[in-house]
């Protein structure tokens, strides 16, 4: 068995809509070795979440993958068919969503919700489903699960749930984990608990962990590896302490330089100029010339992916090597 | 809870209270009363007699008084037809029109909520396409226009069912029911059909627009994504959402079902008492028809406080709710 | 579409761009157009009844009981007429008879819904405007009364009435006027915020100007829709208590009293006394139905219910 719990080649994800076709993933490639955890970071709208949705099998239509592979532990998720894939999902693989609010069912006990995901993929009697399922809720911090399984989501506060929502993740202790900012709704004590909690997963069970967000600092403190996504693709990539400190690409810099915690004391924080593009019939070309200060007429062509170090990733005509101001 | 369901009763009772009024009104000031309750044939003397006896020579707001204590007291007057206590008429129809009611209330929920998630779950498909346009037909057809063709299509043409009366009865608690025979089942198909259907459009119609509504919703892809079954995800998580307001909705509608048995049972000749009212008032019965509609405002107030019950036990929030 | 140009005729002249628009939105589905141009001949067959049937079916003279209960496409033996979908038993032509029975059924169901329509939305005007205890009050005995179903409240006022085609109008006026309150109060209290109201307003133009020129107008669209939906409604329950035998009188049979006059019939085989002017019936409402429902999609999607 190969090393890479997952690793995905040339994925596009494409929604087939009214108005035109939006590529909301393009051409990606990624991996995520046994027990390491991938940043996935980028704006609002740029594929994170699609990208995370594409691994598991539940893209929503008119959305579909019409190109590229997804080898979990060497095997293909693309070509698996819905039964299989279902074995697969919330067992090996678990999916932390964006939204505590919405994700549980309002009218379920938790108890329900999360025994009947232990009893989809284990033949156990229900009293050790329900043993699992508050062993489950104390590994997140929530006190008194005894209580608290009995309880319905709407007794709960948002940072709450979203720890019952990871609760439900670590069931079966996956082999992967993909988490879409997660800890966004959660105070700082908690979100810090509940990275540490992850952390440790990852080294003891091997687990691989994809960690979406928008939060720098975070995946500085947390990630391993780094994939900077912008309209739909992978822009740069690699190792979070190579990308983070010897940044190539431009729109990385912009990330990078809008961050609070990495600018010297008394700069000003620079905010990236102008708006994520439109997806709907993007043309071809670098998607992010219109904002970029290094555009030129050589962008308007695709850039192709490059290797310009061993172990990272590049999409630019005019890498910016020297360290930003 | 308790001054919940204690302020709920209290506006079922003025709900009741109302209703005595504008049925007195309705007997007393904008019909006449000597007319109503004295048999035509009486000759003048007789009639002031009558009007003495029945204290129609006193001030309004006492005739009043004595219509409510006599309601009270379940003395609604007596039939010139059968010359029986209306009310007693009226308890004895009562179980046919029920059984009526609630087959179709039971119809309309186990063919509506089936197709209305098909509908739901495949739009576009041919299928849906023609539930949804089957539903609306459902809404707007004349329901007695429906019942002559159920009877001339089932019992006229092809001869399966019978088309009138309950068939043989079984007793049960005392009272006679047509389900607990073969025969009287067979007698109640059409019928019950008949008057199931707007309910079956309605349910159709509320499941179609839960599940659409439902299925975008995040925690149906997290159910997913938790690798439970596709079937646990419909008939367990969506189909428990989308079930409040449907049982809200089909609990509010058997009011109106009993109401609206009064055109099937006189199409289907269903010996209940939507028939006895509709003879009462072409004979000018009105102690029956005032029994007729004092039970029928009885039975509406009764089945919307089991439902505002019911709908707190279902959702767990309202329930969090009035707890509090 | 000429046809459809007559469509919103009570619409204010003034609105001849969303008037256009209007039409064409509606003409984007060819079932409202079709529908449509069903209910304008079905007005003009009711209109044109006395011109254009066969026979006067109310003429004693020019019927013969030797033509009862014959079978659609036979003849008449003394006069030779065609009846095209046959005789009731006293050798009326069902034809000629379904013509005046849509006169019936829909000259009480438009009356009706008429009268509803004005009074109710008067009095929803009155909820909006007034607020505070009048609006409590008047949607109180709205709620009460949407709270029954319709063919309860139509019984027991012909129980105290009697029957009769006024007393019919009448009940049927009882159970509608509440919906049309209901819409026209929300449809107003909508257009009380907008902001023609307040520049109106700061005008100090007079309150029943403001209410009759100005509110009134921008109500209309929601009033015409469910007026739409009732007169199918009215429609639908005036032959539902005719048939019952609770609502018009022998001599002016509506649609719902040919059906039933035929039902005895047709458990021994003689369907067409009752089917035809049901079919007469159920194209007449489906038609206004659709009709109704594409106006309602057009004029207003959120009102989807
Ligand atoms: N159902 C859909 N139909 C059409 N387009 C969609 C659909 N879902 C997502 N998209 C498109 O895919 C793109 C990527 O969306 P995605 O949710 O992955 O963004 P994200 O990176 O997760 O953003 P955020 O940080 O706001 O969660 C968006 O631009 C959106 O327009
Ligand atoms: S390819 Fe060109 S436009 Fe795109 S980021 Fe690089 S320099 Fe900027
Ligand atoms: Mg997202």
């Amino acid at each position: 068995m190969s090393e890479l719990t997952l690793d995905v080649q040339g994925l596009s994800t494409h929604f087939l809509t009214r108005g035109g076709v939006v590529k909301a993933v393009e051409d990606i490639s990624f991996s995520v070795p046994r027990g390491r955890v991938l940043g996935l970071v980028g704006e609002s709208g740029s594929g994170k979440s699609v990208t995370g949705f594409s691994v598991i099998g539940l893209v929503d239509p008119p959305g579909q993958i019409v190109r590229g592979k997804i080898l979990f532990q060497g095997r293909d998720l693309t070509k698996l068919d819905e039964r299989e894939l279902r074995d697969l999902r919330g067992n090996r693989i678990a999916m932390i969503f964006q939204d505590p609010m919405m994700t549980l069912n309002p009218v379920l006990r938790i108890d329900t919700q999360m025994i009947e995901t232990v009893l989809a993929h284990e033949k156990v009697p229900r009293e050790a489903a329900r043993q699992r399922a508050r062993d489950a809720l104390g590994m997140v911090g929530i006190p008194s699960p005894d209580e608290r399984l009995v309880s319905y989501p709407h007794q709960f506060s948002g940072g709450m749930r979203q720890r019952v929502a990871i609760a439900i993740a670590l069931l079966h202790r996956p082999d992967l984990i993909i988490a879409d900012e997660p800890t966004t709704a959660l105070d700082v004590t908690i979100q810090a608990q509940i990275l540490a909690e992850v952390q440790k997963l990852a080294r003891e069970v091997g687990t691989a962990l994809i960690w979406i967000t928008h939060d720098l600092s975070v995946i500085a403190g947390l990630a391993d590896d780094i994939a900077v996504m912008y309209a739909g693709r992978i822009v740069e990539s690699g190792s979070v302490s190579e990308v983070l400190d010897r940044p190539m690409h431009p729109y990385t810099h912009g990330l990078i330089g809008s961050v609070p915690s990495r600018n010297a004391r008394g700069t000003r924080l620079r905010q990236i100029p102008g708006m994520t593009p439109s997806m709907l019939n993007l043309g071809p070309g670098c998607a992010f010339r219109a904002r970029c200060a290094r555009a030129d007429a050589a962008c308007a062509a695709d850039p192709q992916q490059s290797t310009p170090v061993a172990g990272r990733t590049l999409r630019c005509f005019h890498p910016q090597l020297e360290v930003t101001a | 809870m308790t001054t919940w369901m204690l302020r709920r009763l209290i506006q079922a009772a003025f709900v009741m209270l109302v209703m005595t009024v504008i049925v007195f009104i309705g007997v007393n000031v904008i019909g006449d009363p000597v007319e109503i309750l004295i048999s035509p044939e009486a000759d003048q003397a007789e009639r002031a007699r009558a009007v003495a006896a029945l204290g129609l020579d006193k001030p309004l707001w006492e005739q009043y008084w004595r219509f409510l204590s006599g309601a009270l007291q379940g003395d609604l007057g007596r039939s010139f037809v059968f010359n029986e206590p209306a009310l007693k008429l009226i308890a004895q129809r009562m179980p046919a029109t029920l059984e009526l009611a609630i087959t179709a209330v039971l119809l309309s929920v186990i063919i509506g909520i089936p197709l209305g998630l098909y509908a739901g779950l495949k739009p576009n498909s041919i299928g849906g396409r023609i539930i949804m346009g089957g539903s609306i037909l459902g809404f707007s057809l004349p329901t007695f226009w429906v019942g002559l063709m159920l009877i001339m299509v089932f019992a006229v043409q092809l001869g399966w069912l019978p088309s009138t009366g309950r068939g043989p009865t079984r007793e049960l608690f005392g009272v006679h029911w047509s389900f607990l025979t073969w025969d009287g089942l067979r007698h109640m198909a059409l019928p019950a059909l008949n008057l199931a259907l707007g309910n079956i459009a309605l349910v159709l119609r509320l499941t179609r627009a839960g599940v659409r509504e439902n299925l975008p919703m995040d925690y149906v892809k997290f159910a997913r994504a938790k690798g439970i079954s596709p079937n646990r995800v419909v008939f367990v998580h969506v189909l428990k959402n989308i079930l409040i307001p449907i049982v809200t909705v089909v609990g509010l509608e058997i009011g109106g079902l009993i109401a609206f048995a009064v055109v099937t049972e006189s199409v289907f000749a269903w010996p209940g008492m939507g028939k006895l009212i509709i003879d009462s008032i072409n004979v000018l019965d009105r102690p029956v028809i005032v029994a007729y509609l004092m039970m029928i405002v009885l039975l509406f107030v009764v089945i919307n406080l089991i439902v505002d019950l019911l709908y707190t036990v279902l959702d767990p929030r309202v329930r969090l709710e009035t707890k509090e | 579409m000429s046809a459809t140009s007559q469509e919103a005729a009570p619409m204010p002249p003034k609105q001849e761009t969303p008037f256009r628009r209007f039409i064409s939105e509606y003409s984007e589905s060819p079932v409202a157009v079709v529908s449509f141009i069903v209910v304008v001949l079905i007005v003009a067959i009711a209109l044109l009844a006395p011109w254009i049937s066969p026979q006067d079916p109310y003429d004693l003279a020019q019927l013969d009981i030797m033509d009862g209960r014959q079978p659609p496409g036979s003849r008449s033996m003394e006069t030779g007429l065609f009846f095209w979908l046959g005789t009731d038993d006293q050798g009326r032509d069902m034809l000629s008879g379904i013509m005046y029975g849509l006169r019936i059924s829909l000259g009480v169901g438009v009356g009706s819904a008429v009268i509803a329509c004005i009074i109710g939305s008067a009095l929803g005007l009155i909820a909006a405007f007034a607020g505070g205890k009048v609006d409590t009050g008047i949607m109180r005995l709205v709620d009460l009364q949407l709270s029954f179903p319709a063919i309860l409240v139509a019984l027991m006022i012909l129980a105290f009435l009697g029957k009769g085609v006024m007393n019919v109008m009448l009940a049927l006026v009882i159970v509608e006027w509440a919906r049309f309150a209901r819409t026209a109060r929300s449809a107003a209290l909508v257009e009380a915020r907008r902001e023609y109201m307040e520049a109106a307003k700061c005008l100090a133009l007079p309150q029943w100007r403001l209410v009759f020129r100005h509110m009134l107008p921008n109500c209309m669209p929601p009033i015409i829709v469910i007026f739409t939906i009732l007169v199918a409604r009215s429609i639908t329950l005036e032959a539902t208590l005719s048939f019952l035998g609770l609502g018009v009188p022998i001599t002016e049979p509506s649609l719902g009293l040919l059906i039933a006059n035929g039902y005895q019939y047709m458990l021994s085989g003689k369907y067409w006394i009752s089917f035809y002017p049901g079919i007469a019936l159920l194209v007449t409402i489906m038609a206004i139905n659709l009709v109704g429902d594409q106006m309602r999609d057009v004029l207003n999607p959120r009102l989807k219910r």
